[in-house]
């Protein structure tokens, strides 16, 4: 795919947008040294997505780190780089072909050979900088990919001022020497790229005026959604790619008054979320796939027992052990279906970092109205993806715990029964330690005190009632969401994190081809909203379903609820997720 | 209070002659002389003839699944350190497929009391071979003899780092009433686990089995319960005589004594209300 226009990348004066990539060993500090040029990026006016590639492995293997730096918002990657950093030979092996054509290659000249005859094919140009002798010089080997960074940031024409204060921050708990060093290594790359590119190797990205953003992966952004909801307990057993939303609670556990219990396993984190929860503390617990299978034991028994839980799946490719640092959304039949039994349950599925956040204060309220597990299916790619959104705050976050009765309302009942039955199904509850509110909260099925009762009136009255719940919620549920034309006669169905690809795609889309179509999202999975699916689809002249998983999960979820079969599926499934090129494509031809 | 105002209208459906009658007895009266309310006690049940306790005792209670008593427990007493958590458990549930809970639970040392009811087999299901059954013993599920080793819930609880490691008889009801009080008023993880015939389904591991072999600790000359050589070698003994009472006791930190997010009030009793969260975001801008 050439492009006239990307020949050109790097003698424009200035740009909107760029593609960088650096790719070397597990342990090189890849990873860091991406988060830092996306900071960089950030605090100079820019918007920033983020994609990791690595092995599930501590040292060696091979590590990438893609960062897209937008002046507009922007939620998904390319499969095509401008600048490509090889800190070792593997990336020049593996990710050559990645380089746009004019795009640029900067590769550690003590490490790295690269073919001239390469280069000149796709005119890329290439600055071969020795960073590990510059790093060393610096101070240690190590800080190859702080070298990188500055010689990076030269060549999209910015100066060290606000590198050097994300340096300083990154780095000030190792201690000044370190900062120092790392300082040094920065300013090494930065000179050493000035003095030997050429003018028509530099592409301008200008600094803008500042924005009110933060840069967060939606797994950090869902746990500071729960922890403005007020969540005060949280378990889980650390499994890729949840365990970030385990580190992050962890590290601020003790100064917002939360509890995180790392436990021996999954089976025993959701026995103890449910323990703090049914004495009446908002309590999460988050995991992936293969967590989330011990727990479908306890799923159960949340939801027999009716007692409010968060359960968080960050869902990566399986079956089994599968890819583990690699993305899908092949848990969705899974979660509809988990654990033994026909009972209710509510799913849903943030889209990015900022409904992530929304939905973890959500969840905790929905959890405590409907006395039921809420559950939430994230996925790799957003769940450790960065990205750049508007600064977080309190203002739409708000509490609603249900029926709780007080002490003052629970004098006045004579007899109180937990599991009364109600019109909406819901219950009012007591917590331990109140007066004359006595309950068991039985994993067999009870009458409405809580003693297990087997009686055939009672196992139909309790099952109506929990299932009263559901409907209730259904009532008030929000909608799908429709982006694009809302007239349009082409849909486009997704949920998830496809959301940033595909709605980055459609605006990049000619007026002609964006007119005639509309995007509907599913926020919410379960329960499932077929009156308005069926409306959306029935005037629909021909429907699109794009999901990252093998046989098309919510397609087949629509079929089940509404009758309808969506035949046009764009399924992708190798671990990665899709790139701007795949949806753009789709889209031109649907 | 008294013993009675512990009973709920269920009537105990365990066989004439259980064992866990005189469990559920010794509870009562701790909970009574320790001067326990029914609302303050969350009994945490787990499922088998014991769990059915859920139904019994008249309290908060929550009747988990089959070998996960122990962590819902734990998760309560975080959130609310001024419940008495007490978890009622079987040999079979406790230590077959929730083994893996309790050696965890006793290493992580939370406030509550663990009362098993071991009567070395699984009796709810009908007779089956359990964790703590002698190694020979034919069952439904061993026809020709078990070939396992017997688990030894004292050793286990010893080398996994237990604070209060204790084997009651429910043959002695009121040894074990003031062997579970000193359990629920120890800081930390208590284990009490109680020789319990099954009346029904064992007919090796009886009454008269237990009364002719068991020797009472408290009564030991020169036996000190803070040593845990001494600890080690009366969890070891077995067969002809067997050692009952309090095998060990320290005073490490309970769990929550390590979390000082938990000084002050009890979680569960704090005000759930929106939570600034502008200094948290700062790190992120």
């Amino acid at each position: 795919m050439v492009n006239k226009k990307q020949n050109k990348i790097f003698s424009a004066k200035s740009r909107n947008n760029l593609t960088w990539k650096i790719g070397g060993e597990a342990g090189f500090g890849i990873m860091s040294a991406g988060l830092m040029f996306g900071k960089i990026f950030m605090r100079t006016g820019y918007e920033i997505f983020d994609y990791t590639e690595y092995p599930s492995l501590i040292r060696g293997g091979h590590n990438t780190y893609q960062l897209v730096v937008d002046t507009k918002p922007v939620n998904s990657i390319n499969r095509q780089v401008d600048i490509l950093i090889a800190l070792n030979q593997n990336t020049v092996v593996q990710n050559f072909s990645e380089i746009n054509n004019g795009g640029a290659l900067i590769y550690d000249s003590d490490k790295v050979k690269v073919v001239a005859a390469k280069l000149a094919d796709k005119q890329i140009k290439a600055l071969a900088i020795p960073l590990t002798t510059l790093a060393k010089e610096a101070g240690g080997e190590l800080m190859r990919n702080v070298v990188a960074l500055g010689a990076s940031l030269c060549l999209v024409g910015q100066t060290l001022t606000i590198a050097n204060k994300i340096v300083k921050e990154n780095f000030s708990k190792k201690g000044q020497i370190i900062v120092d060093n790392n300082i040094k290594a920065l300013k090494a790359g930065y000179d050493f790229a000035k003095k030997n590119i050429k003018e028509e190797f530099v592409c301008q990205l200008p600094t803008l005026p500042a924005k009110d953003n933060i840069l967060i992966s939606a797994n950090e952004a869902l746990a500071l959604g729960a922890i403005a909801g007020g969540l005060g307990f949280y378990a889980a057993y650390p499994m890729t790619p949840s365990s970030s939303i385990l580190h992050y609670l962890a590290r601020i556990a003790e100064k917002t008054g939360l509890v995180v219990k790392h436990a021996e396993d999954e089976i025993s984190v959701a026995n103890m979320a449910l323990g703090a929860a049914h004495v009446g503390v908002r309590s999460m617990i988050g995991t992936s796939g293969g967590g989330f299978s011990l727990m479908t034991e306890t799923l159960g028994l949340v939801s027999l027992t009716e007692t409010p839980l968060v359960m968080v799946n960050v869902q990566r490719a399986g079956p089994a052990t599968g890819l583990p640092t690699w993305t899908e959304q092949a848990d969705l039949q899974f979660i509809l279906h988990a654990a033994q039994g026909d009972f209710p349950r509510i799913i849903m599925a943030p889209g990015d970092a900022g409904e992530a956040f929304t939905m973890g204060h959500q969840a905790l309220n929905l959890a405590d109205m409907y006395q039921m597990p809420v559950i939430i299916l994230s996925d790799k790619l957003i769940g450790e993806g960065y990205t750049t959104i508007a600064r977080l705050n309190t203002k739409n976050v708000k509490i609603n715990r249900g029926k709780i009765l007080t002490q003052a309302q629970l004098s006045k009942i004579k007899e109180y029964r937990r599991y009364k039955l109600t019109a909406d199904g819901i219950s009012p509850r007591t917590l331990p330690g109140m007066k004359d509110g006595l309950f068991i909260a039985n994993s067999d099925e009870h009458d409405s005190y809580g003693f297990s009762n087997e009686d055939s009136q009672n196992r139909v009255e309790q099952v109506d009632k929990r299932n009263r719940k559901l409907l209730e919620f259904a009532k008030t549920m929000p909608k799908p969401l429709i982006y694009g034309n809302p007239k349009a006669k082409k849909t486009v169905v997704f949920w998830g994190s496809n959301k940033g690809v595909i709605l980055d795609s459609y605006v990049a889309l000619p007026d002609k081809i964006k007119s005639k179509i509309r995007i509907m999202q599913y926020q919410y999975l379960w329960p499932f909203d077929g009156e308005f699916t069926k409306k959306i689809l029935n005037t629909s002249k021909e429907i699109l379903i794009i999901e990252n998983n093998p046989n098309g999960q919510l397609a087949n979820l629509i079929a089940q609820e509404t009758g309808i079969k969506i035949q046009n599926k764009l399924l992708k499934y190798d671990g990665r997720p899709f790139f701007r090129e795949d949806i753009i494509n789709a889209l031109k031809k649907f | 209070m008294k013993e009675t105002d512990f009973n709920t209208s269920y009537k105990p459906s365990w066989c004439p002659g259980c064992g866990n009658f005189g469990i559920f007895i010794a509870l009562k009266n701790a909970l009574v002389e320790l001067g326990l309310k029914p609302e303050n006690v969350l009994l945490v049940a787990g499922i088998g003839c014991s769990g059915n306790v859920a139904n019994f005792l008249k309290s908060y209670t929550w009747h988990s699944l089959h070998g996960r008593a122990l962590p819902s427990a734990i998760g309560a007493k975080l959130a609310n350190k001024d419940l008495t958590v007490i978890v009622m458990a079987g040999d079979g549930d406790g230590y077959g497929e929730g083994m893996a809970h309790f050696i965890h639970a006793v290493r992580g040392n939370a406030n509550i009391t663990y009362i098993t009811h071991d009567n070395q087999l699984y009796a709810l299901t009908t007779g089956q071979s359990a964790p703590t059954t002698e190694k020979g013993t034919k069952t439904k599920s061993t026809p020709d003899g078990l070939i396992d080793e017997r688990a030894n819930p004292m050793s286990l609880a010893l080398a996994a780092g237990g604070g209060f490691v204790s084997r009651g008889f429910s043959g002695n009801a009121n040894h074990l009433k003031e062997l579970i009080k000193k359990a629920i008023t120890h800081e930390g993880f208590s284990l009490v686990d109680v020789f319990q015939p099954c009346v029904t389904f064992n007919k090796v591991n009886t009454f008269k089995y237990f009364f002719d072999r068991l020797y009472n600790l408290d009564e030991k000359p020169g036996y000190d319960n803070t040593n845990i050589l001494m600890a080690y070698q009366e969890a070891l003994v077995w067969g002809d005589k067997i050692a009952y009472g309090l095998l060990y006791q320290n005073q490490r930190p309970s769990y929550d004594q390590g979390l000082p997010q938990l000084k002050g009030q009890a979680l569960a009793k704090r005000l759930v209300k929106v939570k600034n969260i502008d200094q948290l975001v700062r790190e992120f801008a």
